[in-house]
C-alpha cells in the first residue's frame, strides 16, 4: 500500500525571543490522526512561555478537515492560555478550510452516573408498570379488534376475502409440512420413551393409551401453537412492524382505512380458522408416528393399536384439544399484532418486537393451556 | 435522434477522468434501462446529472458504486477497472468515495453521531476525543444543529436526514462524492447553503462531485459541467451554456421551460 510513502506530519519549532515559529510539513490528513495529535501536543508543550506562535503552513503537503480541526483547536487552546497564534503561509484553499472548520467548543453531554441499586429498583418498577400496561393494552386492543369484527360482520362488503384467503394459504397450507413433520417426530419420541418405561412393568400395550390421550388432549395443540407462534406470529409482527416503520399504517389511516380492519382482522381470522385444522393434522401425524414406533419397538401391530386406541379415547379427548385451538390462535394473533404496531422507527426496534412477540406468545399459550387443564379437570370433561 | 456524441471541450482532454464509463449496459429482467452509455467525470469538477424521473440516474450511480450488476461495458474509478479488483483494492477505493443515497439510508438503530462515526471507526484510528469532535464538526458543517447529534434517524425531518446523510458521506473526506438529489426536500435557503457547502468542500479538499439533481439553481450556481441522461444514454454533456444551446427537445423543455426561465432571470439579476 501507498501508506508507507505518505509523509508523516511533522513540526519543527524555531525560537526567536518570545516568538515561536512552527514549520509544519507532511500530510495533515485523517490517516495520520495519531501523529497529528502528537504534533499538536508537542506544539502546546513547546509554546512554553512564548507570547506569540506562528504556524507556518507553507510546507504542508495536504490538509483535510481533521488536520485543520486539530490545528485550529490547538490555536484556540493556546489562545485561551494567553498566547497569540497566527497562521502564516497558508494557501487560499487552506485558509478557506481553516475558516470552514473554525473551532467551536462541543460541550460533552453530562454523564448520568447513578446508584446501581437505584437503577435496579427503577428498572424493576418500570417493568412491572410495563407488564400492567401490556395487559391493559391487550384487553383494549382485543376490544378494538372485536368492534372491527362486528363492523365487518354487519357490512360484509367491507370484508377483505382475498386477503383472508392469501393469509390462509400462508398460515395453514404452507405450515402443513413442517407441523406434520415435527408432530410425527414428537409422536415417535413419546412412544419410544413410553415403551421403554412401560416394558419394565410388562405393560407395553398401554403405550397406546399414553400416546392417544397425551397427543389429543395436549401435545397436538401445544406443538401447533408453538410452531404457529414461531412461524406466523413472527411474520405478522415483522410485516406490520415494517409497515409501521415506513409510515404505511399512517398512509392507510389518512385514506380513511382502518388498519385493524385491513391488516389485522384477516390475519386473525386466518389464524383462528387455520389453528384447529392444523391441530387436527398434528394429532394425526403424532398418532401415526407413535403407532409406527409402537409397532417397530414394542411389537404392537396396527390392528391392536387401532382397537386399543378406540377403547382408550372418546370424542371428548379429541375435543379437549381442538377447543383450545382457536383461543391459542387468538392469543398468538393479538400478541403479534400488538407487538407489530408497537414498532418504532429503527430496525433494531423491529427485531426486538419480533422476538418479544414470539416469546410472549409461547409463554401465554402455555399459561392458557394450564388454565384450560384446570378448567377441564374441574368440570370432569 | 440526430444528436452526435457531444464533443468534449478542449481543456477536458488534458484532465484526468476519475470515473470513466464505457459502453455500459444495465437492465432488470426483460427491461434494459441503459445501453452503450459513456461518461467521464473529471478530477475536481462538480458534475450535475440530470434526466427525467425514471430514466435511470439512480441506477447509473448504483452501477458505478457496484451495487447493481452491469450486463456489459467497463467502469474505471481512479483509473482502475472495477471488475476483477481484489477485495483489498476494492476497499481502498471504497474508502475514497462518499455516497449520499436518495433516501438517506441512515442506519436506523444508530444516532446521527454514531452514523457519522461508522466509517471513521472502520477506516481510521482516532482517539475517542477526536472521534467525537470530528463527528460533531461534520454535523455542524452540514448545517445540523448539535442537538440533532444524539437523535435517531426516525426522529429527524426529511431535510435533516439529507444533511445527516451528507455528514456521513463526508466522514472520511472522500475524493469523490456521489450525491443523489441532495437538495430535494430542503427549503430554498437550506438548499442554497447546501450548494455553498459542496462548492467550498470541492475547492478546499479538491473534491470531485457527482451530483444527481433536479434543482435548476444548483445546476446554474455550483455545477461545472452537466450531463443529461435520456433514452438509456448520455444525450448531452457540457457546461450550462452548452445545455442552453442544445436543440434536444427534452433539454429545451428542461432548461428553457417556464420554471427554468424564472431561475435564469433571477440569476442574471
Ligand atoms: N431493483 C430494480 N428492479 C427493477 N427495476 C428497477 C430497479 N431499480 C430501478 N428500476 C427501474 O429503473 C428505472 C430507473 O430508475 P431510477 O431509480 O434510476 O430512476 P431515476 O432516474 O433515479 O429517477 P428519479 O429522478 O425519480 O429518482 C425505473 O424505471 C425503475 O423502475
Ligand atoms: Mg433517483
Amino acid at each position: 500500500m501507498a501508506t508507507d510513502l505518505l509523509r508523516e506530519p511533522q513540526i519543527t519549532i524555531e525560537r526567536a525571543g518570545a516568538e515561536r515559529r512552527a514549520i509544519l510539513t507532511g500530510r495533515w490528513t485523517a490517516e495520520q490522526a495519531a501523529a497529528i495529535e502528537r504534533c499538536a501536543a508537542a506544539l502546546a508543550a513547546e509554546a512554553g512561555d512564548s507570547r506569540r506562535v506562528l504556524l507556518d503552513l507553507s510546507h504542508v503537503e495536504r490538509l483535510d478537515t481533521l488536520g485543520a480541526w486539530v490545528l485550529d483547536r490547538t490555536r484556540h487552546e493556546l489562545g485561551t492560555a494567553g498566547r497569540a497564534v497566527d497562521f502564516v503561509g497558508a494557501s487560499p484553499e487552506h485558509t478557506i478550510l481553516l475558516n470552514e472548520v473554525a473551532y467551536r467548543g462541543f460541550q460533552p453531554r453530562p454523564a448520568t452516573r447513578r446508584n446501581r441499586l437505584y437503577d435496579v429498583l427503577v428498572e424493576v418498577g418500570e417493568n412491572v408498570v410495563r407488564a400492567g400496561k401490556d395487559f391493559a393494552g391487550g384487553i383494549s386492543f382485543l376490544g378494538e379488534v372485536m368492534t372491527a369484527l362486528v363492523r365487518v360482520a354487519t357490512r360484509p362488503r367491507r370484508f377483505r376475502g382475498a386477503s383472508l384467503v392469501h393469509q390462509l394459504e400462508l398460515v395453514a397450507f404452507r405450515g402443513v409440512p413442517i407441523i406434520a413433520l415435527i408432530s410425527f417426530l414428537v409422536g415417535c419420541i413419546v412412544a419410544q420413551q413410553g415403551i421403554f418405561q412401560l416394558q419394565r412393568f410388562g405393560a407395553t400395550p398401554f403405550v397406546v393409551d399414553l400416546i392417544g390421550i397425551l397427543t389429543l388432549r395436549e401435545l397436538g395443540v401445544l406443538l401447533t401453537a408453538i410452531m404457529i407462534a414461531g412461524r406466523s406470529g413472527s411474520a405478522f409482527t415483522a410485516e406490520i412492524g415494517s409497515m409501521k416503520m415506513r409510515e404505511e399504517i399512517d398512509a392507510l389511516r389518512v385514506m380513511g382505512l382502518d388498519p385493524i380492519e385491513v391488516l389485522i382482522v384477516p390475519r386473525l381470522l386466518a389464524l383462528v380458522i387455520a389453528m384447529p385444522m392444523l391441530t387436527f393434522l398434528s394429532d394425526l401425524a403424532a398418532l401415526y408416528g407413535g403407532g409406527l414406533v409402537a409397532w417397530i419397538y414394542g411389537g404392537v401391530s396396527p390392528d391392536v393399536f387401532l382397537s386399543r386406541l378406540r377403547a382408550a379415547i372418546q370424542l371428548n379427548t379429541f375435543l379437549v384439544g381442538i377447543i383450545k385451538a382457536p383461543f391459542m390462535a387468538l392469543i398468538i394473533g393479538l400478541i403479534a399484532s400488538m407487538e407489530g404496531l408497537a414498532v418504532q422507527g429503527s430496525a433494531e426496534s423491529l427485531g426486538r418486537h419480533v422476538t418479544s412477540s414470539v416469546v410472549k406468545a409461547i409463554f401465554m399459550v402455555i399459561v392458557v393451556d394450564g388454565v384450560f387443564a384446570m378448567f377441564f379437570a374441574a368440570i370432569r370433561y | 435522434m440526430p444528436l452526435a456524441t457531444p464533443e468534449l471541450p478542449h481543456r477536458d482532454r488534458h484532465r484526468e477522468a476519475v470515473i470513466r464509463v464505457r459502453g455500459l449496459e444495465v437492465g432488470f429482467g426483460e427491461r434494459t434501462i441503459m445501453k452503450g452509455l459513456d461518461l467521464d467525470v473529471y478530477r475536481g469538477e462538480i458534475l450535475g446529472f440530470v434526466g427525467a424521473s425514471g430514466t435511470g440516474k439512480s441506477v447509473l450511480t448504483r452501477a458505478i458504486l457496484g451495487l447493481v450488476p452491469k450486463r456489459a461495458g467497463t467502469i474505471e474509478v481512479f483509473g482502475e477497472n472495477v471488475d476483477g479488483l481484489s477485495p483489498a483494492s476494492r476497499r481502498a477505493i471504497e474508502r475514497r468515495w462518499g455516497v449520499l443515497f436518495q433516501f438517506g439510508a441512515l442506519f436506523s438503530a444508530l444516532t446521527v453521531k454514531e452514523n457519522v462515526q461508522v466509517p471513521m471507526r472502520e477506516y481510521l484510528h482516532l482517539s475517542d476525543r477526536l472521534l467525537d469532535e470530528l463527528a460533531m464538526l461534520k454535523i455542524e458543517m452540514v448545517g445540523l444543529n448539535p442537538d440533532a447529534a444524539d437523535k435517531l434517524p426516525s426522529e429527524l425531518s426529511g431535510g435533516m436526514i439529507k444533511r445527516a446523510a451528507l455528514a456521513r458521506a463526508l466522514a472520511l473526506d472522500p475524493e469523490i462524492l456521489f450525491l443523489d438529489e441532495p437538495t430535494s426536500g430542503l427549503d430554498p435557503i437550506g438548499a442554497g447553503e447546501f450548494d455553498d457547502l459542496i462548492a467550498t468542500l470541492q475547492r478546499t479538499l479538491g473534491l470531485t462531485v457527482f451530483m444527481v439533481t433536479h434543482d435548476l439553481d444548483s445546476l446554474h450556481t455550483v455545477c461545472d459541467r452537466i450531463a443529461a441522461l435520456g433514452e438509456g444514454r448520455i444525450i448531452a454533456a457540457g457546461t450550462i451554456d452548452t445545455m442552453l444551446k442544445s436543440d434536444h427537445p427534452w433539454l429545451k423543455a428542461y432548461f428553457r421551460g417556464k420554471r427554468a426561465r424564472g431561475v435564469m432571470t433571477a440569476n442574471e439579476a
